[in-house]
Parts: C-alpha cells; sequence; structure tokens
C-alpha cells in the first residue's frame, strides 16, 4: 500500500498541470476576442482617479488662500556650508500595512538631504532609517537604539500618534529633537516634552475644520462617524463628533472597526438602516478602502469623508471607483509642482501624504546644521526659535511645539 | 454602600448600550450578511476539522494556505489577462463565471499543493521521527509566520512587485455587487447567492465524498483507529495527505468566494484572524466533525454579525469567542460532537 502515496502525488501534479494549461489556453483564447484586455483599456477613464487638492480651510471651515511658497528655505542654501560629518534619523513605519506613509516621510526627508549634501561638499548629512512598523511595541524596541546612538543630534519622526505616545519619554530622556511629519493626536504636545515639535495641525484643529466645513459648506444633516481602534482614530473620532454635535452626528450608526479588519458587514448594514448624508471614517487607509468600497456595495450612496490616514493613493487603487468623490482633509499640505517633479524623477512614484512636510522638517534641520549646530541640545533649541517659510506652509512653534498657525486642507478624489 | 452607588449606574449603561433597536431593524440584512461569512468559514473549517480528525493535530498554518489561495486565485486572473484596476470588469454573465471557475481551480490548486506540500514538509518528517503533539503544534505556528513572511517579503521580489509586499493587492473585481431580489426588507445581491450557493455545493460534495468512497471510507478508518485501519489495508501516509489536499482545496475555494466579498482583502496577513474565526467554528460545531464544521461556520458568521449589531461592531471577535467559550462550557465537545471517525456521516 505504501506506493500508492506516489501515484495520488502524481494524480494531483497531473490535475495541477492541467488546471495550469486550462488558464494558459483559456488566456490565449480571451487574446483572441480581446475581452479581458480590450475591457481594460476601454475603462480607463475612472482609473485615472486621483487625489486632487480641493480648497485649504481655518479652524471653523471657511476657505483660506493657499500659502505662497516662493520663499520657501531651500535645503540646498548658499553651498558654503561647513561642519563635521552628521546624522539625523527618521523613524516610522517603513514595512506593514501602513508603510505608504513612512515610506513618504523618509523619501520627502532624503529629497532633502540629498539636495543639501550635492550643494554643500563640505557638509555631508546622512539620515538614518528605523522601522517601527507603525505599532507603538515595535517602537518601543526601536527608540533606545536611536537614543543610544549619540551621533544622531535629530529625529524626525515618530510618524503615527500610537507610537509617538510610546516612546515620547525614551527621546525627552535622552534629549534628542522629535520632530513629526504626521502624528497628529492632539495630546502629545500635553505631556511637557521639551523635545517634540509637530510640523502640521493636529487633530484638535483637523477636527472641527473638518466638522465645519461638513457643517457649513457641504451641508450634510447626518453624518455616521466610524472609528477604528488606533490612538489616532479614536482621537479623531472624538474631535469629529464634538464638532458636528448630537443633532449632525448619529450616535445610532457610530461604529467602531478595528485595525486589520477587511469586513465591515455589521457597520455597512447599521450604516445602511440609518440613511446619512455622509460616512466620516476616522483610520488608516488598510481598513478605509475596503469599508469604502463595502459601503458602496452595500448600497449606501452617502458620501465618503475621511481625514489623513486614508489620504494616500493607495486608498484609491484598492477603493477603485467607490473612491470617487471622497473627500479627503490632511493637514498636509499639496506638493507644489516641482517638489512633485524632483520627487517622482527621484524615487519613481508620486510624492504622498507628508512627503512635503517631511522635506519641510528636514530641512529646518539641515538648516541648523548649516548654522553650527553639532549635538541635541543645540537642535532643540534651534527649532524652537526657528521662524521660516517651507514648502507647505510657515513653520514657527508655540511653546508646547505646536505649530503658530495651524491650517487644515481639504482634497476631494476626482 | 458606595460599592452599590457605583454598580447601579454602570449596570443601567452597559443595558442601555444594547442597541436592541439596531438588531431588530436590521435582522434580515444581517442574518443574510452572516450567512454569507459564515459559509465561507465553513469551508476554511472542514481543513481544520478534517486534519484534527485523523491527525488529532491542530494545522495553525490552514489560515496561511487560505491566504495563498488568495494570491492563487489573484495571480491567475492575472494570467487570464486581468490587470488591477478600480472599475469592475463587465464580461457578461456566462464568460464571468468561466473566468471566475478558472480562478477558483487556480486558488484551489495553490492552497491544495500548499497544504499537501506543507504537510511533507513540516509534518511528515516529525511524524516519522515520532514527535510529541506539542511539537506539532509549535510546528505549525512556525509554518503559519513563514508562509505569511514569504509573501509579505519574498513573493514580490520573486514576481517583480506584481504579488505581495506590504499592501494589500489592488483589487480586480470580476462581479458588481447587484440586487437581485428583496428578502423581508433586506437585499440579497449576485455576490451573496453565489458564495453560500457555492460553498453549500462543496460542503455537500466533501461530505459525500467521505461518505461515500473507498478514498473517505480510509479517512474515517484512520481518523477512528489508525492502527486498526493500518492492519486493514489503509495507508496511513496517503490518507493524510489526502485529508490536506481535500482542506486545502475548499480553503482554496473559499479565497475565491472571499474576495468576490472583500476584493481588497488580499494581503499577507489577511488569512490570520478569519483562520482563528474558522477554527473556532470547527470547534463550536464539534472538531473532527465534518457537519459541526458547516453548522459551526454559518452559526458563528451569524451571530457575529448579530453581535456586533447588539453590541457595538468593534465587540465582534469578543462576540465569537464568547459564544465559543458558552457552547463549550454546556457541551465541551462542541454542538454536534467529535465524530468523524465514531459517526457513519
Amino acid at each position: 500500500m505504501r506506493r500508492s502515496t506516489p501515484q495520488l502525488a502524481g494524480t494531483a501534479l497531473v490535475l495541477a498541470v492541467g488546471l495550469v494549461l486550462t488558464g494558459c489556453s483559456s488566456k490565449d483564447d480571451s487574446g483572441d476576442t480581446t475581452s479581458p484586455t480590450g475591457g481594460s483599456s476601454s475603462a480607463a477613464a475612472s482609473g485615472d482617479l486621483s487625489i486632487q487638492p480641493l480648497v485649504q480651510i481655518d479652524n471653523k471651515g471657511a476657505e483660506v488662500p493657499a500659502a505662497d511658497s516662493s520663499n520657501a528655505a531651500d535645503p540646498a542654501g548658499d553651498g558654503s556650508a561647513k561642519c563635521d560629518p552628521t546624522t539625523i534619523a527618521m523613524a516610522g513605519a517603513l514595512t506593514g500595512a501602513n508603510a505608504a506613509l513612512g515610506i513618504n516621510i523618509l523619501n520627502g526627508a532624503k529629497l532633502a538631504v540629498d539636495a543639501h549634501n550635492a550643494a554643500n561638499k563640505d557638509c555631508q548629512v546622512t539620515i538614518k532609517q528605523f522601522d517601527t512598523e507603525g505599532d507603538p511595541q515595535k517602537a518601543t524596541q526601536v527608540a533606545p537604539q536611536i537614543a543610544g546612538d549619540k551621533s544622531i543630534i535629530g529625529l524626525l519622526g515618530p510618524a503615527f500618534s500610537g507610537e509617538t505616545k510610546a516612546v515620547g519619554p525614551v527621546f525627552q530622556q535622552a534629549g534628542l529633537l522629535s520632530l513629526t511629519a504626521s502624528a497628529t493626536n492632539p495630546d502629545l504636545t500635553k505631556n511637557g516634552w521639551t523635545n517634540f515639535f509637530r510640523g502640521l495641525a493636529n487633530d484638535a484643529v483637523q477636527g472641527p475644520s473638518v466638522a465645519a466645513y461638513m457643517v457649513n459648506t457641504l451641508n450634510f444633516k447626518k453624518v455616521c462617524v466610524v472609528q477604528d481602534d488606533s490612538d489616532y482614530g479614536v482621537g479623531l473620532a472624538e474631535q469629529i463628533t464634538a464638532g458636528l454635535g448630537t443633532s449632525v452626528a448619529d450616535s445610532k450608526c457610530a461604529a467602531k472597526v478595528k485595525t486589520g479588519d477587511k469586513d465591515f458587514s455589521a457597520t455597512v448594514q447599521i450604516v445602511k438602516g440609518e440613511s446619512p448624508d455622509a460616512v466620516f471614517y476616522a483610520g488608516y487607509y488598510a481598513e478605509g478602502a475596503p469599508f469604502a468600497s463595502q459601503l458602496k456595495e452595500g448600497g449606501v450612496t452617502a458620501a465618503f469623508v475621511s481625514a489623513d490616514g486614508t489620504n494616500d493613493p493607495e486608498f484609491v487603487k484598492q477603493a477603485g471607483s467607490a473612491a470617487k468623490d471622497a473627500y479627503l482633509s490632511c493637514p498636509c499640505g499639496p506638493a507644489p509642482e516641482k517638489f512633485a517633479a524632483d520627487y517622482q524623477a527621484k524615487f519613481s512614484v508620486a510624492s504622498g501624504v507628508y512627503s512635503v512636510e517631511a522635506y519641510d522638517l528636514a530641512t529646518i534641520m539641515l538648516k541648523g546644521i548649516d548654522s553650527g549646530v553639532k549635538d541635541r541640545a543645540g537642535m532643540v533649541d534651534f527649532v524652537k526659535n526657528y521662524d521660516g517659510d517651507g514648502l507647505a506652509r510657515h513653520y514657527k512653534w508655540d511653546a508646547n511645539g505646536e505649530l503658530a498657525s495651524a491650517l487644515i486642507w481639504i482634497y476631494q478624489v476626482k | 454602600m458606595s460599592a452599590v452607588m457605583t454598580v447601579g449606574p454602570a449596570v443601567s449603561s452597559v443595558v442601555s448600550a444594547f442597541n436592541v433597536d439596531s438588531l431588530t431593524h436590521n435582522f434580515w440584512a444581517l442574518t443574510i450578511d452572516g450567512l454569507t461569512y459564515g459559509s465561507i468559514y465553513a469551508l476554511v473549517a472542514v481543513g481544520y476539522t478534517l486534519v484534527y480528525g485523523v491527525l488529532r493535530l491542530i494545522n495553525f498554518a490552514h489560515s496561511e494556505i487560505f491566504m495563498l489561495g488568495m494570491f492563487g486565485q489573484y495571480a491567475t486572473l492575472m494570467l487570464l489577462g486581468f490587470t488591477p484596476r478600480g472599475d469592475v470588469y463587465t464580461e457578461g454573465t456566462l464568460l464571468t463565471i468561466v473566468y471566475l471557475g478558472i480562478a477558483m481551480l487556480g486558488g484551489m490548486a495553490v492552497s491544495g499543493g500548499a497544504a499537501v506540500g506543507l504537510e511533507r514538509v513540516a509534518y511528515r518528517p516529525l511524524r516519522k521521527r515520532g514527535a510529541p503533539s506539542l511539537v506539532f503544534l509549535i510546528t505549525a505556528i512556525g509554518a503559519s509566520f513563514i508562509l505569511q513572511e514569504f509573501v509579505h517579503f519574498v513573493l514580490p521580489k520573486l514576481t517583480n512587485q506584481k504579488l505581495g509586499g506590504v499592501n494589500a493587492q489592488q483589487p480586480i473585481r470580476l462581479v458588481e455587487p447587484t440586487v437581485q431580489f428583496t428578502f423581508l426588507g433586506a437585499d440579497v445581491t449576485n455576490v451573496e447567492i453565489v458564495i453560500v450557493v457555492a460553498a453549500i455545493l462543496l460542503a455537500v460534495a466533501t461530505e459525500r465524498f467521505i461518505t461515500l468512497t473507498k478514498f473517505g471510507r480510509g479517512i474515517r478508518a484512520v481518523a477512528q483507529d489508525p492502527v486498526t485501519a493500518t492492519l486493514m489495508g489503509v495507508s496511513r501516509e496517503r490518507v493524510i495527505m489526502l485529508t490536506f489536499l481535500i482542506g486545502g482545496l475548499l480553503a482554496g475555494a473559499a479565497a475565491l468566494l472571499y474576495t468576490l466579498r472583500v476584493p481588497s482583502g488580499i494581503i499577507y496577513s489577511g488569512g490570520f484572524i478569519l483562520g482563528i474565526k474558522a477554527f473556532s467554528a470547527a470547534v463550536l460545531g464539534g472538531i473532527g466533525n465534518l457537519r459541526g464544521a458547516l453548522l459551526g461556520g454559518l452559526l458563528l458568521g451569524v451571530m457575529e454579525l448579530y453581535g456586533q449589531a447588539l453590541f457595538g461592531t468593534e465587540w465582534r471577535d469578543v462576540v465569537a469567542f464568547v459564544l465559543l467559550i458558552l457552547v463549550l462550557m454546556f457541551r465541551p465537545t462542541g454542538i454536534l460532537g467529535e465524530s468523524l471517525g465514531r459517526a457513519r456521516a
């Protein structure tokens, strides 16, 4: 009987080969009739969806004209900077489900550092990257490495709010500048950290601004607020719900989902039962994209509104036509044309959310190094007193590490 | 006194948190969605149940077999000339069914092959050396991580970034869910019909196979008493391989059905939670019992949705596992008992 094992394996193999052949021949058939390939080219129209900047708003939801980026600080400087080889670090999700955001930041910073190094032969700056996977637990393992590396005088990051909350004390203790291009949880600046600065508006600005925009400009009367279980999602949903007020934010369809979920049928049914004007999703694109498409497939016609966590090309890619007309807010500014072109040329992908912020913030650190900053204390001091334009906005911080003037952008998928 | 004071409002707030309205209002819609997911759980659960019945092994890597099936059907569709895009392809009903059928076979081939391969590479050497059952369990968990990280890091390099990696695959949508009819106020879509019907057909076919064929009899014999079965001329190794193959094939089919419903769920980590749910479904129905897997899957799917409507969507996993614990408290062997070996079915 033992001999029958290879027989069965053989049968399975034949079956498998047969399947492959069937697959191949069908492909040829369809090639002749051009059905699938023909279909794909004809429907390219909505495959071209992308996230377009719509309007910049203040915390009342009113329009504010975009900042003039012509005075923006240039990382190249005048090319005469002299310094010893210096290291800065970047920490964020470089792998894992939300890696796109971390990579946007890393690339934006690299663009600035490379421009600086190319122009200033006598001042070479290295950027070390640290992958936290966006996970607070991973970040607590990585943070001591960054703090312990004495060559690092400034940190761009951490990227997400949860990890920043978890590892903030480590950097505070090490006296290392922690300059975030993306962590928007409002409580982060309430910890008394003297080394932490946020290069964009926080959710306490984003929430009320977007809520006001939804009520005043988009005239939504009933909104379902759906949040994930991240610090970011919970904080943002709280702000949005408060901003919308109890008459607009419907508590009957206020649902909570979990990071990593891909199927939202109960939430979709509950939302559908309430027929709202809009669904606001507070979370990241990894869940936001399948949620948006399941809402559409479930027959929910409400507008989809979300914030910076979903404001990523990957959202449009995965949600497909369900992403059309979605409103995505972001404290991040749109990429100026030249920046977008340089970025595309260097990394062969379009720049994304926080790329511009990362570029601006890296530039600020580079300015510090050019002006003679050599240690961690000097870097914190330099940023504390910084006052200048960047590509995205004007950078000047208050005593807590928040921007003195913080505005929000609304984007739409078109 | 103060204890009483604090307990009072806490209890009333918990009671008022029960959203009975939401459950009754959406009852049939939730039931239909629950049955849809339940059928997918059921198909995956069969893989756990069969392997457990024959080997007394909980094959934790089965969730990754399912995940590989998702990639298998996706790759098959790419081979057929479909490219990922935002829109749904409109190929006409007949062609769509043909393409879906081929994709399903592709997914089944990958899952079935992977399951048999896993058995040969990971479990058979251990069995030959008579390793204790704990070692099998750890190997299964290890294999699960290896398969996940393979798709996470290695597959993108092998396929020129077309498959695998950190993000979910950009979906290839063949079917637009459209409402076919309304059942007691709940919309029933074509996708839901396809999933439930296909899953039930496959489950029945498997059941018939195990009950009626010579191979099936062999599986039941080994499950019942491996030593006697061997004495009666049943090859244990062959039965084991067959068991893994059937489990893998069903996981592959489930993978296609799942991606019909959740097109952007094709990601290296996408099998994990679903696998744990399917395993729970198997235990709920009575692990080792084929009909139990089906019943457990459907029950878990439906209860999960009712629970979410009642307690809030964030309690999804809690509902599933509390249900499991409650059933096991009163029926430690699951609803239908562990009967693959014993029962005539």
